[in-house]
């Protein structure tokens, strides 16, 4: 781990060379365009065609989510043989299973809907819990610095390298697998990242003059760090809270799938791929194809919404997005990974 | 050189400490691996039995010294579900398939990241450029199990090109070293494509053309050994990704007898001992890869001062 840090001057002072040369070429420093966003975020938002379809998609899944239970066309473990797959409604079903049914009975759709409320709210839930826990060990770890800074990023360093998914594994088995104890585990394998970004924050940011005039006129260390050193971390824990927030829901996906996640009568998409692959593999695809694809696109539109939010928060990358816009006509940095 | 290493080695330990405890305060302390071990019927004579034979009554302090003094002796105790072997063996035997999935699907991964990362760093901003970083996006957010049951629908199932499960590995490991690969690739491509353009944009690279040397000279030459470093990062942290959570997924689905298809045997056999083992195992593996890597640095980037 300790290379890795050896390394990073190195890069920075690459960084540094590439801003200089761009400097050069368009003839304008970055802190003076990027003060200010003219067009404010939401402005920006709609511009992104992407991140514009991604937000909607995400907001009508979150809906859909929220009101599973009246929206939803039948119990999603409610079914039996005699109603067992029923084609879906473009294919000669009913109205009363739209996506039609799988070898259970079981309505498509309804599963569908149920197992977005799990994945979003466990998603919601690590991020939370796991974000608080970690932006609080980074602030501690950066503003007291010495020994404590030591101790905690060490404990950093050997969590970062735990074989996460087999110890998440071991301890469901052994507890058994809820939406709690599967929250519990994820959060226990992700605060790291939080702490260390926070952290990483902290450290440039307490030297500044600000910080150091209201440690001079007397303020309480708890409330240089609340009031003047945390309201530093919004933009890059905002856009680290939703990457974490799609690895989340891969996470507890693929938990779900292995059977060590939320377990029945509890409905996720993860564990449904799997009941449909052993099933299905030979038979009616599309009962894995569904809950696949539509986790597949929930993950994707994080991703391109992160995406965003890091080239709309980001002075310095929106200027490099201006600066490919000037240049080739095109939006390059816009889906940068 | 020699100080690095024994520092890192001694960090290394720290991380197999940090794993023994967190191991057993989960198993000892917070889960109950008797009732774990034991189907649901056994009455509470026979798990109170088991426990003592196994000694998981006694005091914590005296289970934990007991607990350190056989991992110190390698004894990880006994699999139920491989018959009467002693558990580190058996997670030992399964780990070549392991390894061969993770070297083929690395192979896989690096020959097509890299290519795809320098053509996309050639012009940023081209439609080449977006089309290759939207679709590394795609390949990042699609869940490793699901594109499994893609390949095998439309590449076992449909067109009967591949077989899947344990078997001759010329026509059963294609499909699960290309699904563990495919995430790798889109992360991989990346991290070229934006070192590529930094390096394309720096002086020496400017100098190189400027003498009229070829454009596939300068970059193989010139930009691609310091485009190098941040590659090597990432490339240790796929490996590293792979051995501890990765294989464990797409094993499953293809039904690839290795490590990681043995664990979730293991779990859904309540074998306690061997997914103790695994844990283990694959934690020492992670340390060695990481000291590895660190090492690799050095080799690659002699600015890296090792400390």
């Amino acid at each position: 781990m300790s290379a890795t840090e050896e390394i990073t001057p190195g890069q920075v002072e690459e960084e540094e060379h590439a801003v200089e040369a761009e400097d050069a070429l368009f003839g304008r420093p970055f802190e003076l365009s990027g003060a200010a966003n003219p067009r404010g975020l939401w402005g920006d938002l709609v511009r992104d065609k992407m991140g514009i379809v991604s937000l909607v998609f995400l907001v009508v899944l979150a809906a859909a989510a929220i009101f599973a239970p009246w929206i939803a066309p039948d119990d999603p473990n409610h079914g039996d043989l005699s109603s067992s797959m029923l084609p879906p409604v473009w294919n000669g079903g009913t109205w009363s299973n739209p996506l039609g049914t799988d070898w259970q009975g079981y309505d498509v759709l309804s599963r569908l809907l149920y197992g977005a409320r799990t994945s979003l709210f466990i998603g919601i839930a690590v991020v939370a819990v796991a974000g608080t826990f970690g932006v609080l060990i980074g602030l501690i770890s950066g503003y007291k610095g010495g020994r404590t800074d030591r101790w905690l990023m060490g404990w950093v360093d050997v969590q970062v390298s735990f074989p996460g998914l087999l110890l998440a594994m071991l301890l469901i088995a052994l507890v058994g697998g809820s939406v709690l104890s599967v929250t519990v585990i994820l959060s226990i394998n992700g605060w790291m990242v939080y702490a260390r970004m926070t952290r990483g924050v902290v450290l440039t940011v307490k030297e500044r003059p600000f910080v150091e005039a209201a440690e001079m006129v007397g303020s309480k260390s708890r409330r240089v760090v609340m009031t003047h050193i945390l309201p530093n971390i919004t933009t890059p824990l905002a856009t680290l809270a939703v990457l974490e927030f799609a690895r989340i829901i891969l996470a507890e996906a693929a938990l779900s799938f292995l059977g060590l996640g939320v377990q029945h009568p509890t409905v996720t998409w993860g564990l449904d791929i799997a009941r449909a692959g052993d099933h299905e593999l030979f038979g009616n695809q599309w009962l894995i194809l569904y809950p696949g694809i539509l986790l597949s696109l929930t993950v994707l539109a994080v991703n391109l919404l992160s995406s965003w939010l890091r080239v709309a928060l980001d002075p310095q990358e929106r200027e490099k997005k201006f600066a490919a816009t000037a240049t080739a006509g095109g939006a390059g940095a816009g889906t940068g990974v | 050189m020699g100080r690095y290493i024994v520092k890192r080695l001694a960090q290394g330990l720290l991380v197999i400490a940090g794993v023994t405890v967190f191991v057993f305060v989960v198993t000892r302390m917070v889960g109950d691996p008797v009732k774990f071990m034991l189907p649901l019927s056994a009455t509470e004579e026979q798990r109170d039995a088991r426990r003592a034979e196994l000694g998981f009554d006694r005091p914590i302090p005296e289970q934990f010294v007991d607990f350190l003094g056989d991992l110190t002796r390698l004894d990880l105790g006994e699999s139920t579900y491989v018959r009467n072997q002693p558990a580190l063996d058996v997670a030992l035997d399964y780990l070549p398939r392991t390894f061969q999935l993770v070297a083929f699907g690395m192979v896989v991964a690096v020959v097509c990241a890299v290519p795809l990362g320098i053509l996309a760093a050639r012009r940023p901003g081209s439609v080449v450029d977006r089309s290759l970083t939207t679709l590394s996006l795609v390949g990042l957010s699609v869940p490793q199990f699901f594109v499994g049951f893609v390949l095998l629908i439309v590449f076992t199932v449909q067109l009967r090109w591949f077989e899947s499960g344990p078997g001759p590995w010329q026509k059963n490991l294609v499909l699960p070293a290309v699904c563990l690969a495919l995430p790798a690739i889109g992360r991989l491509a990346m991290v070229i494509r934006s070192a590529m353009i930094d390096e394309l944009n720096t002086q020496y690279v400017k100098v190189a053309k400027a003498k009229g040397l070829s454009q596939a000279r300068v970059v193989a030459v010139h930009a691609m050994r310091n485009a190098a470093i941040p590659f090597v990062t990432l490339f240790g942290w796929e490996v590293i990704r792979a051995f501890a959570g990765y294989t464990v997924v797409v094993e499953t689905v293809f039904n690839w007898n290795g490590l990681g298809f043995m664990a979730v045997q293991a779990i859904q056999n309540n074998d306690f001992f061997l997914i103790q083992a695994i844990v283990f195992v694959v934690a020492v593996l992670v340390v060695i890869i990481s000291l590895l890597i660190d090492i690799s640095y050095k080799l690659i980037d002699p600015r890296v001062k090792l400390s």
